[in-house]
């Protein structure tokens, strides 16, 4: 890049300077990753109560004692895995199916009252969450009367605007052509929008489902609100509970963490492409 | 050009019938935005003006609002908003854009992998970096952080039961996250400057700091405008940390706006309160996000 000097008449004064940068690079995502390793090299330790332990920075035991001290604690703990997971799987395919949909009849279909809708939907975006929480609450859980269940969970969540607002943006630099002769050759908007328009998007469309799997996996206080028994709990409720009735429990809770964080880390490790596209896909303003 | 247009348009909307499948296409969105977000902004409205109670509530005017500006609570809570958001947006935008300058000259393989590394602790969530965070904080002398400090000879310190270093304790916490989505935000920008104007500068003899000062800064103007309005935003919703580690205390040391509202409307159950606190949160918000789009970005071209 032209806004570091071309230093390419002496390697060596490159080679250094890189070398200082990496340097610099690292020192900070140490810090920045040393909360995660603390973790994981804590979690392998005995489960034991804090007093009894030093905490260590070094891998020198391994036992997977604390992981059983975490599972055992709780006779639903394997259940919170899989409730984070039927969310998390329902929300994500929901919004790729169903954000996908609006997006494309916003970007490429002309109807009437289209610009006007959408501006409504971009309101949403600018009014913050302690404003829809209590009615939204009171909606779910009193009207509705769906306290406990996956369907509270799920709902709000089943179409987000900053999706539709993302699938827009990416489907209208889909030419227009592609449409329109694929409706000459007699396929309905159904068809185009699953045979054509889906693998066409199929970035963003990646994009938005490891993005909104990871944020419903995450989420901690809608699902605090609406569960009130455990076997109903998602993991970050589980492990909210451990870390509130083991307090001295260092090891085992380190252990907990772990777990409700490993199947993002995952995750990242096999998607990462699609993690780091999100990014500026996302930031675009429209 | 807009005449021919509209009249095209008439006449595809009724010949091909299109408009129905679009629809149909947005209606699952619709009704669940009007369920889910519109429904519970007008509902708030209404609730804060009431005393609510689960069987008949009972309207009350603007009490909600007279009682929440009069509340010292609230106004403290306030403070601790500003106060977390001036010390954490500002210094977290500086980190970024420093890491995306260092970036920037490196081969694109290492690019990514710094990218990456710097993204993953995003992945993980907030109970999960609390809990680990908890334990750093650990009061007694064998903490990480005591010990750290220790080091340079400081005595230990009860990061999170002490009114002094609570607040600092979550903004350590701020500095200390993942980083990577202003970075990666901040790193595109900074590759769509054209090389020709630092050519032009380079010509006329700029060094380094000039560059800098005179080319990048103006261009990444609207970058970051877009990440302090988004940073600020944010960081006025921000009390996850709050109610898991600290639990606004102590003597609400910690306590936002945020964990306010949580625990007026599901602690004490004062719906009526929560949502008038709500809005005034939204229109707060409103105002702040205003004054920097006319404070900043004057010359700033989208």
């Amino acid at each position: 890049m032209a806004l570091y000097k071309k230093t390419h008449a002496n390697p060596l004064v490159r080679r250094a300077r890189d070398g200082a940068i990496v340097f610099v690079l690292l020192l900070f995502a140490l810090a920045t990753l040393f909360p995660i390793y603390f973790m994981v090299i804590s979690s392998f330790g005995d489960a034991v109560e804090a007093g009894a332990m030093n905490y260590t920075l070094w891998p020198g035991k391994f036992t997977l004692d604390s992981y059983k001290f975490f599972f055992d604690y709780s006779e639903y703990s394997l259940r919170w895995i899989w409730n984070s997971l039927i969310v998390a799987a329902c929300v994500m395919v929901s919004n790729v199916v169903f954000a996908g949909m609006a997006g494309y009849a916003f970007s490429k279909i002309r109807f009437r009252g289209r610009n006007v809708l959408f501006a409504i939907l971009l309101c949403a975006m600018m009014i913050p969450y302690q404003v829809t929480q209590v009615p939204l609450y009171i909606l779910v859980v009193n009207t509705f009367e769906m306290e406990n269940t996956y369907t509270a969970m799920i709902m709000p969540g089943l179409v987000t605007v900053f999706n539709v607002f993302l699938a827009k943006q990416f489907m209208s630099s889909i030419p227009t052509e592609i449409i329109e002769s694929a409706k000459v050759e007699g396929c309905n908007q159904f068809r185009i929008f699953f045979r054509i328009i889906m693998p066409l998007s199929k970035t963003v469309l990646a994009v938005m489902a490891i993005l909104t799997f990871m944020d419903s996996w995450n989420t901690f206080f809608w699902p605090l609100l609406v569960t009130n028994s455990m076997d109903m709990q998602t993991i970050q409720l589980g492990l909210k509970n451990f870390r509130f009735n083991s307090t001295t429990y260092f090891s085992p809770m380190m252990a907990g963490a772990t777990v409700a964080a490993l199947p993002m880390f995952i995750l990242f490790f096999s998607l990462q492409k699609y993690f780091l596209q999100g990014v500026t896909v996302g930031a675009v303003k429209g | 050009m807009a005449q021919p247009a509209t009249k095209t348009y008439k006449k595809r909307m009724i010949k091909d019938g299109d408009w129905a499948w679009a629809y149909a296409f947005i209606a699952v969105a619709l009704v669940v935005y009007a369920l889910f977000t519109a429904y519970p902004v007008v509902s708030a409205f209404l609730i804060s003006f009431q005393e609510y109670k689960p069987l008949g509530s009972t309207y009350i005017g603007l009490d909600n609002y007279a009682e929440t500006l009069r509340d010292d609570l609230f106004w403290k809570s306030i403070r601790n908003t500003i106060k977390y958001t001036v010390l954490t947006v500002p210094v977290n935008l500086l980190i970024s854009f420093v890491i995306a300058i260092l970036i920037l000259p490196l081969r694109k393989r290492l690019q990514t992998t710094f990218k990456a590394v710097y993204y993953l602790p995003a992945v993980a969530s907030g109970v999960t970096m609390s809990v680990v965070w908890l334990w750093i904080y650990d009061p007694l002398p064998e903490g990480i952080l005591n010990q750290l400090i220790g080091f340079f000879g400081i005595h230990n310190q009860n990061w999170l039961g002490t009114s002094d270093t609570s607040m600092f304790s979550l903004v350590l916490m701020s500095w200390l996250s993942s980083h990577g989505t202003s970075i990666i935000i901040y790193l595109a920008a900074l590759l769509g400057i054209d090389d020709s104007y630092y050519e032009a500068a380079e010509l006329d003899g700029a060094n380094f700091l000039q560059k800098l000062r005179y080319i990048v800064l103006p261009f990444l103007k609207p970058t970051t405008l877009f990440l302090l309005v988004t940073g600020v935003i944010g960081s006025f919703q921000v009390f996850q940390n709050a109610f898991l580690m600290t639990g606004g205390g102590p003597d609400n040391a910690t306590t936002m706006v945020g964990l306010l509202i949580f625990n007026n409307a599901f602690k004490y159950f004062e719906f009526g309160e929560a949502a008038a606190q709500s809005l005034i949160l939204t229109v707060i918000i409103a105002t702040i996000a205003l004054i920097q789009f006319k404070a900043f970005g004057k010359d700033v071209e989208y």
